[in-house]
């Protein structure tokens, strides 16, 4: 079982985000109204403390535990599918209150319930996947 | 042992827990992996024969069995945390947060994580919130998929590599975010 160890991470990161309070729903709102700095405390401290780190690691040129160069490469380009997917993703995040990692934490924190959610997000996903070549990217 | 678990047992601010969801994402990249949950979504879809009706699908899932693993232990974490560590679930939302929400019809907002009324268990056949829970995860699945990332992906390894694209993705999240909240909200609420 060489994966047990993202599986440990994988706890580490669900607790935080509990304790955080990032799965809160009410904290989500607060935040879509611009009525606390604590999400925006979160989301902006984590990214600062990234953008050092990942500068640094960039610079020295460090490599992972396979002995490759790190790189972090997440984007594909294009306004279309980044705005619009972007805003539907946002609407969504909006009335769930969670997203996807949160959606995973709410369902061994809240329990079954969740479950739908996770259900909604794969059919979501698998919707995309059918129209994928008609939509603008 | 008992005042770690105390100390350990209060809310956590938000300089505790920003810095650690930076530090999962430089032990992926130490272990050669990316940051990213909604692609576990993708991989579920794969793995139930999605690829039989989109080649979008087609992939080898074996390679993402890591991420699959990363989400197990996230199911695992909150349940940990709802079980041993969070003996108190009220969430000291702002004044300003309660008064609204109340306006738009949610009784005791704060009180705990969640609002009972939509996401309680006893409630969950109604239609209200069927249209919060597979409505509004529909549109986060389907969302995350076609910006081809979400909040860990875009926002949080996006920006902290200085990526245009996912600058601009997250200016979308927000987008969504506040229409939703501002406009569409409080319909949703009086289902």
């Amino acid at each position: 079982m060489k994966h047990i160890r993202f599986m440990i991470m994988g706890i580490l990161f669900g607790i935080t985000l509990s304790k955080g309070e990032i799965i809160s729903w009410y904290r989500i709102q607060e935040m879509f109204r611009f009525q606390s700095f604590h999400m925006f405390g979160v989301i902006g401290s984590a990214v600062v403390f990234g953008i050092i780190t990942i500068q640094f690691i960039k610079r020295r040129k460090l490599k992972d535990s396979a002995g490759n160069f790190i790189t972090v490469s997440t984007q594909e380009p294009g306004y279309a599918r980044n705005l619009i997917g972007g805003t539907i993703f946002g609407l969504g995040w909006a009335i769930t209150g969670a997203c996807p990692g949160p959606l995973f934490i709410l369902v061994g924190y809240e329990g079954w319930v969740f479950i739908l959610a996770i259900v909604g997000a794969l059919l979501g996903t698998f919707s995309y996947g059918l129209i994928e070549k008609k939509l603008p990217h | 042992m008992d005042r770690l678990i105390e100390f350990i047992q209060q809310p956590w601010p938000w300089w505790i827990s920003g810095p650690l969801i930076a530090y999962v994402m430089f032990s992926l990249l130490y272990f050669g992996k990316g940051f990213g949950v909604s692609t576990n979504f993708k991989t579920v879809c794969c793995m139930l024969g999605s690829c039989k009706v989109s080649d979008f699908f087609c992939f080898n899932w074996r390679d993402q069995i890591w991420n699959l693993m990363f989400i197990g232990g996230v199911v695992i974490g909150g349940f940990i945390s709802s079980q041993f560590l969070t003996p108190d679930t009220a969430v000291a939302i702002s004044q300003a947060t309660i008064t609204d929400l109340k306006t738009i019809g949610i009784e005791s907002p704060g009180t705990s994580y969640l609002p009972e009324e939509i996401f309680g268990a006893d409630n969950i056949w109604s239609l209200r919130s069927l249209v919060f829970l597979l409505g509004g995860g529909f549109l986060v699945g389907f969302g995350t998929r076609y910006a081809n990332g979400c909040t860990s992906g875009h926002a949080i390894s996006g920006l902290s590599n200085l990526q245009y694209w996912s600058l601009i993705a997250v200016v979308g999240f927000f987008i969504g975010g506040l229409v939703m909240t501002h406009f569409i909200l409080p319909y949703l609420i009086a289902l």
